[in-house]
C-alpha cells in the first residue's frame, strides 16, 4: 500500500511526516545516532508533533505499511509472514496511543500472550511515547521462559552471564575468571566467553575448557563461545562440544549480510546444535546479541531509525527460539548513544520491546571509554533493568572486560541488585550455589571448588 | 581434601580483576578507587594525539616511502560524533599510486597513545615477512578503519593492513588493532576483512602479530578475499622464525 503520510499541528505550525519510517523517526526520543543518520527531529516541537500523530495512528496500520519494503528485504518478509492476527485481536481497533494505555492496565498474563501478535513496529512505536516508568513497569509483566540445562526466567530470578574474557584466550586466565565469577553467584544464563580471535583451532580449545570446568563442577548451566556462527558450524562438524550457537544480528537484511549472516544460515546453525542433543531439560539453544545502531554503521538503515530497526532485530531472534538474547546498549559509542541518559533510555526501550515480542531479554548494561557515561550511570541503568523483570545481565570480573576493553557490570552488581531487589538465581545453579557452599566465605575457596581441579594450581 | 585455596591468589592467573574481596555484596574501597583511577586515565587516553613527526621517524628504518594524510575530520569532538567523516580522506589529499602493493595505514583511531607505541614494533617484524610487493606507509591522523578502503582503492594497492588504536580499556589503554583487507576500495563492510585484536605486550605479542597478519595475508591472496570466506586457520606453534 502506499504511504499516505501524517500530519499534526502544534502551535500554529503544520508539521508534515510523508511516511511511517519518517513518523517513527521523527517521534524518536533524541539520540546522536539518528541526528548522524539526518533522521532525527529538528526540533523539539517536531518531535511532540510525530509523537502525537504516532499517538493517533492505527495500531493495523503496520500491517499496512512497511518501513522497509517487503520485497526488498528478509527481515521485513519474516515479519509479516509471522504475524499472527489471533494474538493481535485484543488490540487491533485501537491506536497506538491507546495501545500504551491498554499495556498500562493490562495483567501480565494478558500483555504476555499478545507477543505473537505483535511486529516490532509496533512496540518501537509505543515505546517511543512511553516514559521510562511506562517501559519499567510494561516490561515487568511480560513472562520469557526458556530452558537448557537449567530454567531461565522464572519470575523473582535474575540470571547473570559469566562473561570470563582474557585478550589473548589463555585457557588459565579464563578458568580464573570463571571460578571468581561463580564464587559471586554468577554463570547461570551461561558462561560465554568472547574469543580473541575466530581462530577455529583456539575456539574449540576454549570450548572444550569451558565444557571441562562445567563438568568438573558439575554446574546446572551451559557454555558459548562466542565467536562468528560460520565458525561454530565448523566447530561443530569437528565435533567440539557446542552448547550455544551465537551470533550477532540486526534488524535489515543489509546490516545481517555486514555480519556475514542470513535467516538460512541461522536455521542451519540451530538444526546442527539441536542434533547434538547436549540440552538436559530444554532445546533453546541460541543465543543472539543486539544493540542500537549496528544498521547504520553497517549503512543499511533505510532510513530507519535505529531504535526502530533494534527492534526488527528481535524478530529475527524470535524466530529461532533463543534461550538468550541480548542488547549490548552501550558498546558501539557516542556517535549512536552519546551519553549516559542515551544509553539508559535505550537499554530499557530495547528490553521492553525485547520482551513485548517473547524474547528472553538481557542487557549487557555497559558503556566504553569515549562515551560521556560512568559507572553512576551503569548503577541507574541496572536498578532500573531489575526492577523491569530484566532476564539477565553480564558479570564481568571488576566490570572491566580486559579482552573487548569497555566496561559492563561486574559480578559484586549482579549480586548487589539480586540483595537490592530480592531476586535470585535459576532454581537449578542456586540449588548448585548452596551444594558447593558458595557465598559463606569471603576470603577462601571452598574445596569442593579447588582451583586445582580446572588446573589451577 | 586439600587445603582450602585464597581467593586473591587467581590473580597469579589473569590480568582481569578477580579477588577483589566484598564489602557487603559490593566492591571494597580500594577496589572501587583503583577502577575509577583507571576510567580516569582511559578518558584522559581517548583524547590523546598522534604525534606524527615521531611516528614517521620511528618507521623511516623500513625504506618505505611515509605519507602524511587526515580524515574530513575537523577535530577530536567531530571524531566522536561523526565516525562517517573519519572514514573519508581530507578533500584534496593526494596519494603516491602503488598498484598491486601491500599498503600500511598507521591510524590514531581511539588512541594514539597505543598506535604511537606499537605500530613501528609490528611493521619492523611485518614488512619483512611479506612475500608480496610493499608500498608506501601512510600515517593517517582521526581515521576510522574504513578510511584503509579509500587509501587503498586511490593507491590501487592489492590490500591495506590497518594498524589502528582501539578504544581504550581500564586495564589495557594502549592497545593496536591489525585489519586485512583484500582489495580495498570505498564500500567495503567489515564482513570482508579480517581483525587482530589486543596487540600490545601482555596481549598479542609483536611478533604473533606480524606472522599472524602475514598468513592472512598469503591466504587472502589465494582466495582473492578476506573477511568471513577467509578463515583464520593458521595452525597454533606455527610462528616462523623472526
Amino acid at each position: 500500500m502506499a504511504a499516505m503520510g501524517f500530519t499534526q499541528d502544534i502551535a500554529g505550525t503544520r508539521y508534515v511526516f510523508p511516511d511511517l519510517r519518517t513518523l517513527l523517526a521523527r517521534a524518536t526520543p533524541l539520540r546522536s545516532g539518528d541526528a548522524l543518520a539526518g533522521v532525527a527531529a529538528e526540533s523539539a516541537a517536531e518531535r511532540i508533533a510525530a509523537q502525537r500523530a504516532l499517538a493517533d495512528m492505527p495500531l493495523g496500520h503496520f500491517l499496512n505499511e512497511a518501513v522497509i519494503p517487503y520485497e526488498a528485504d528478509e527481515v521485513t518478509r519474516l515479519i509479516i509472514d509471522r504475524h499472527d492476527a489471533a494474538s493481535f485481536a485484543p488490540v487491533r481497533s485501537l491506536t497506538v496511543g491507546g495501545f500504551r494505555d491498554w499495556l498500562l492496565a493490562a495483567d501480565p498474563a494478558a500483555v504476555t500472550a499478545l507477543a505473537p501478535g505483535l511486529t516490532p513496529e509496533m512496540a518501537a512505536a509505543v515505546s517511543k511515547i512511553m516514559r521510562v516508568a511506562d517501559l519499567i513497569q510494561v516490561a515487568a509483566k511480560c513472562r520469557v521462559v526458556t530452558r537448557f540445562r537449567n530454567t531461565i526466567g522464572l519470575p523473582g530470578t535474575l540470571s547473570i552471564r559469566l562473561q570470563p574474557n582474557h585478550p589473548t584466550d589463555d585457557p588459565r586466565g579464563i578458568a580464573a575468571s570463571v571460578l571468581d565469577g561463580l564464587l559471586l553467584g554468577a554463570g547461570d544464563a551461561v558462561i560465554g566467553v568472547n574469543p580473541a580471535t575466530d581462530n577455529v583451532e583456539a575456539v574449540m580449545r576454549v570450548l572444550e575448557m569451558l565444557d571441562t570446568v562445567r563438568e568438573r563442577f558439575d554446574i546446572p548451566t551451559q557454555s558459548c563461545v562466542l565467536s562468528h556462527v560460520t565458525t561454530t558450524m565448523l566447530a561443530m562438524e569437528r565435533g567440539a562440544p557446542v552448547d550455544l550457537v551465537f551470533q550477532s544480528i540486526g534488524g535489515t537484511e543489509g546490516v545481517n549480510t555486514s555480519f556475514g549472516v542470513s535467516l538460512s544460515v541461522l536455521k542451519e546453525a540451530r538444526e546442527m546444535a539441536l542434533a547434538l542433543k547436549r540440552g538436559t531439560v530444554g532445546e533453546d539453544v541460541m543465543y543472539f546479541e543486539t544493540g542500537q545502531g549496528s544498521a547504520l554503521s553497517a549503512d543499511a538503515h533505510h532510513g530507519v531509525d535505529q531504535q526502530t530497526i533494534e527492534a526488527r532485530a528481535y524478530a529475527v531472534a524470535r524466530e529461532f527460539s533463543p534461550l538468550l538474547v541480548n542488547t549490548v546498549v552501550g558498546f558501539i559509542g557516542p556517535e549512536y548513544l552519546f551519553d549516559g541518559k542515551q544509553i539508559l533510555r535505550a537499554g530499557l526501550e530495547d528490553h521492553f520491546c525485547g520482551k513485548m515480542l517473547g524474547l528472553p531479554m538481557g542487557v549487557d548494561v555497559c558503556y566504553t571509554n569515549h562515551a560521556e557515561a560512568d559507572q553512576d550511570d551503569m548503577d541507574t541503568l541496572l536498578t532500573c533493568l531489575g526492577v523491569a523483570g530484566v532476564t539477565y545481565v553480564m558479570g564481568v570480573p571488576g566490570a572491566d572486560d580486559v579482552m573487548l576493553a569497555y566496561q559492563s557490570t561486574s559480578f559484586h552488581d549482579g549480586l548487589t541488585v539480586r540483595a537490592m531487589l530480592g531476586k535470585r538465581a535459576a532454581p537449578e545453579f542456586e540449588a548448585w550455589l548452596d551444594r558447593m557452599g558458595i557465598g559463606l566465605d569471603a576470603e577462601r575457596i571452598p574445596a569442593r571448588l579447588s582451583p586445582a581441579l580446572i588446573g589451577l594450581a | 581434601m586439600s587445603t582450602p585455596s585464597l581467593w586473591r591468589d587467581l590473580r597469579r592467573f589473569t590480568d582481569a580483576r578477580v579477588g577483589l574481596g566484598r564489602a557487603g555484596t559490593a566492591q571494597p574501597t580500594l577496589a572501587h578507587l583503583d577502577f575509577q583511577e583507571s576510567h580516569a586515565r582511559a578518558r584522559d587516553a581517548v583524547w590523546s594525539s598522534l604525534d606524527v613527526a615521531a611516528t614517521e621517524a620511528a618507521v623511516a628504518p623500513l625504506g618505505l616511502p611515509v605519507v602524511r594524510v587526515r580524515s574530513a575530520v575537523p577535530d577530536r569532538r567531530a571524531y566522536l560524533l561523526r565516525p562517517d567523516l573519519g572514514r573519508r580522506l581530507a578533500e584534496g589529499t593526494v596519494l603516491p599510486r602503488a598498484p598491486g602493493s601491500v599498503v600500511f595505514v598507521v591510524a590514531d583511531g581511539l588512541c594514539a597513545i597505543g598506535v604511537q607505541r606499537h605500530a613501528p614494533a609490528v611493521l619492523e617484524r611485518l614488512v619483512p615477512a611479506l612475500d608480496l610487493p610493499t608500498g608506501p606507509i601512510v600515517i593517517a591522523e582521526q581515521a576510522r578503519v574504513a578510511l584503509g578502503d579509500e587509501i587503498g582503492e586511490a593507491t590501487g594497492a592489492a590490500a591495506v593492513v590497518m594498524l589502528i588504536g582501539e578504544r581504550p580499556g581500564l586495564s589495557a589503554t594502549d592497545s593496536l588493532g591489525v585489519y586485512i583487507t583484500w582489495a580495498p576500495r570505498r564500500g567495503r563492510t567489515d564482513a570482508e576483512r579480517n581483525c587482530i585484536s589486543n596487540v600490545r605486550p601482555g596481549g598479542l605479542s609483536y611478533d604473533e602479530a606480524a606472522a599472524k597478519t602475514a598468513w592472512l595475508l598469503r591466504a587472502a591472496q589465494g582466495l582473492g578475499a578476506t573477511g568471513v570466506a577467509l578463515k583464520d586457520e593458521m595452525p597454533a606453534g606455527a610462528l616462523p622464525a623472526p
